[in-house]
């Protein structure tokens, strides 16, 4: 209870830092909180909103499962084999703090414009951390609980299933965590380019009619859907890494 | 009993050199026989190589020298059929309650759920366990994680089981108690079982023999034979032949434990302890005791 | 050098060889990658040339003003949310879900606020980086051992003394490892900035050329970037290790 209050308390002083901007800077810069609230109200009930909320979550969903299934896979096997994941650690943390959208231009050359090219985006912005978290979860896995899987005689199958992925969980959840919003923002900037549909276009098209509201209002509802699903994620990553203590 | 149920014959084990660190001798050679059902606590001093032991017989990791076998048959590099082994840290799966913890084996090994069933309620009553099964063993305390990892291992009906240290994390009481349900496990179920302790009480109240190991690379320096009775608890303390037990074991490891520092014994005070360490040690002449050394 | 560096320089120095062969026996359209070497030349064309100069220096700057702000005022943010545990409370939230959020949405809103010059690209660096730094400065300061504090109060030693001699060094490797990810996230927030929205620096200069079909600057440039990422990271990693080595106990 107590925490819900500090939730809406903080939820209060943001939204009155906002307001306080919207009168330094004026409607040219950022409309009200009220003002944004009535143009997303409106875009939600019009019809031409939710193809493009369709298209970007299409998009997002390709997109994850190329992150985390792919992730997954290779941060397994990284973590696994000791030299493989030795050798490429550095690496990994060297892409992950490259800018990707350096790469953006051969994205769009290999793939086109479309979708493609969004879940491309999308992938290669999430598919590194889940790669770091994986590796690191299944390389931090107490090694007794190999020796117990052998003494066990369990097969390689099962060791897997049965133990490092259980044992790998928390950490590997936390990754998905950061996999989740760093896809979801390769999406967007793919979609400010790379497309005529999906709530990047609609963000880069208001802006380019300085079309302040729309801009702030599909801004604000994605922010919305992104702290929703974060939230739930980071309950989940709580719970995990209590049980795990 | 005076079966052979496990050996190890010119058992050595090296580690070879890696990068900057040299090449480890960590073991043996080491020749051990152990007898059916026979409870046998190895102890030496830090390093000595008790842990590679317990590696090499269970099959965890291969000699590098000379043979194991198992109930006859060969081990090397496999955990065979029958073995169950306690390691020194807690291992019990932090995501699985107690009792999908202790019918863990018994699932992975395909075994129909009703006898899981039956197997898993025996071992937590046994093991004292039974109002916790559905607690996660991050709410449980050092000695009951310990326990329920003993239940897992237990509950497989190993015909041998190795312990490495088990009770190392706990507390003096607890351990104790703790070796009073170790004896009552053992009388049970008839397993032989091989104990790993730097405790020196803790081995003389347990074993029927104790190995005394070297420091590194260890070796079998003595073999001591304790006589007690199968029915035995941890009051065995109060006698006298423990005191002198436990006593010959520190004298014969007070020297080892001083190399492994890197120090060298000072000269002895008394005539009798001038003696070296390899040399059996007279006892005090009680008329009811007949002790003999082992070799 | 380790065994694995070498592995690892193998790994890289043939993937850079496979794309070659691909790129120079047409398996790879030349419209779309151009080969390492070709990619090389230009690059070393550009740099000579000095053209890149003035565009180099800005980005360059900016992530640095990015950096160092970040740094600076997350480490601060950190500290006062540390010594206010109900205002930690509340911000938690908000620094738990902070990466969540799409930044480059709020871009247009800071041009808005500050004008079309290097600012917004500053802010937005400094915001991508600053909360990397909030948590782990708050992670650092969370695991100093307590045992240690008590060490410090039995000393009688003051809170300035306890905070530089006690605090600050216990909490040195979560801090490093804000800094390592703040310089990072100022990269990207200021590169991806310039690359949407700018008219001048490193970012804009690759969009500059893809859209006027300039493979051959749009891939110096990138190849440029990625050596610039991996020499600052290498550079950390080596400091750490150094660092490090002292600190970890023998494994």
């Amino acid at each position: 209870m107590r925490r819900a209050l500090e939730v809406l308390a903080l939820v209060a002083v943001l939204v009155a830092v906002w307001q306080a901007l919207h009168i330094v800077g004026g409607d040219v810069a950022l409309s009200s909180p009220a003002d944004t609230a009535v143009r997303a109200g409106e875009m939600l009930a019009s019809a031409g909103f939710w193809p493009h909320v369709a298209e970007t979550f299409t998009a997002l969903a390709y997109a994850l499962a190329i992150a985390v299934l792919g992730g997954l896979a290779i941060g397994l096997l990284l973590g696994l084999h000791r030299l493989s994941g030795a050798v490429a650690e550095p690496i990994l943390v060297s892409l992950y703090s490259l800018p990707k959208i350096t790469l953006y231009p051969v994205i769009l050359l290999i793939f086109g414009l479309g979708l493609s090219a969004k879940v491309a985006f999308g992938a290669i912005h999430g598919i590194v951390p889940v790669i770091i978290f994986t590796m690191g979860a299944v390389r931090a896995i107490n090694p007794v609980y190999f020796r117990v899987s052998r003494v066990m005689r369990m097969t390689t199958a099962d060791r897997i299933r049965s133990i490092v992925l259980p044992a790998a969980l928390p950490e590997i959840v936390s990754g998905l965590r950061v996999g989740f919003s760093l896809t979801l923002l390769g999406v967007m900037i793919g979609e400010m380019f790379a497309s005529q549909q999906g709530l990047g276009f609609l963000i880069m098209n208001a802006i380019g009619l300085h079309d302040v509201p729309t801009m702030m209002a599909v801004t604000l509802l994605l922010a919305v859907v992104a702290v929703a699903i974060n939230a739930v994620l980071l309950m989940l990553d709580h719970r995990l890494h209590r049980r795990a203590a | 009993m005076a079966d052979v149920h496990a050996e190890l014959k010119g058992v050595t084990r090296v580690y070879p050199a890696q990068g900057r660190q040299a090449e480890v001798h960590a073991l043996g050679p080491v020749d051990l026989t152990l007898r059916q059902g026979e409870f046998f606590s190895v102890v030496g001093p830090s390093g000595c190589g008790k842990s590679t032991l317990m590696d090499v017989l269970s099959g965890l990791g291969a000699p590098t020298d000379g043979t194991v076998t198992f109930e006859g048959k060969p081990v090397r590099g496999d955990v065979p059929d029958g073995v169950g082994v306690v390691f020194q840290e807690d291992s019990s799966f932090p995501w699985l309650t107690v009792w999908d913890n202790v019918a863990f084996g018994l699932r992975r090994a395909g075994v129909p759920e009703t006898e899981i069933k039956e197997g898993v309620a025996y071992a937590l009553s046994f093991m004292g366990l039974e109002s916790f099964a559905h607690a996660y063993p991050a709410q449980l305390s050092g000695g009951m994680r310990q326990r329920v990892c003993i239940a897992r291992t237990l509950v497989m009906r190993p015909r041998l089981i190795l312990m490495d240290e088990p009770f190392g994390a706990l507390d003096q009481q607890t351990r104790l108690l703790m070796g009073d349900e170790l004896l009552r496990l053992w009388r049970e179920t008839g397993a032989t079982v091989l104990f790993i302790t730097h405790a020196l009480d803790e081995a003389a109240m347990l074993s029927d023999r104790i190995g005394v190991m070297s420091s590194r690379p260890g070796r079998l320096i003595e073999v001591v034979e304790t006589h007690w009775p199968r029915e035995r608890d941890s009051r065995v303390a109060a006698s006298d032949p423990f005191g002198h037990i436990t006593g010959h074991l520190w004298s014969l490891l007070r020297t080892e434990s001083l190399k492994a520092m890197g120090k060298s014994p000072a000269p002895e005070s008394t005539p009798e302890a001038a003696k070296g360490p390899a040399e059996p040690r007279p006892f005090k002449k009680r008329p009811s005791n007949r002790r003999e050394d082992a070799a | 050098m380790t065994r694995i560096g070498w592995i690892r320089l193998g790994v890289v120095v043939g993937a850079v060889l496979l794309l070659e062969v691909l790129c120079r026996t047409g398996v790879i359209d030349p419209q779309t990658v151009i080969a390492p070497s070709a990619m090389a030349v230009a690059l070393f064309d550009l740099l000579r040339s000095g053209e890149m100069n003035a565009d180099i220096a800005s980005t360059l700057t900016n992530v640095a003003i990015a950096f160092v702000a970040a740094v600076v005022g997350g480490f601060a943010i950190g500290v006062g949310l540390h010594a206010v545990p109900p205002l930690r409370r509340a911000a938690d939230p908000l620094l738990a879900t902070y990466y969540a959020i799409p930044f480059f949405v709020f871009y247009p809103v800071l041009i808005a606020l500050f004008g079309m010059n290097d600012l917004p690209i500053i802010v937005i660096g400094f915001l991508f980086a600053v909360v990397a730094m909030v948590i782990n400065t708050l992670n650092g300061l969370d695991r100093i051992p307590p045992v240690l504090l008590k060490t410090a109060r039995l000393m009688h030693m003051g809170p300035l003394n306890t905070a530089l001699r006690v605090k600050l060094p216990s909490a040195a490797p979560y801090l490093f490892t804000g800094v390592k990810l703040a310089v990072a996230y100022a990269f990207i927030g200021v590169i991806a900035a310039e690359f949407i929205l700018s008219t001048s620096g490193l970012g804009y200069s690759i969009a500059y050329a893809y859209n006027n079909f300039d493979n051959a600057r749009m891939y110096a440039l990138m190849l440029f970037i990625i050596i610039l990422v991996t020499a600052v990271n290498m550079a950390f990693y080596v400091w750490e290790q150094n660092q490090m080595q002292r600190r970890r106990r023998p494994s």
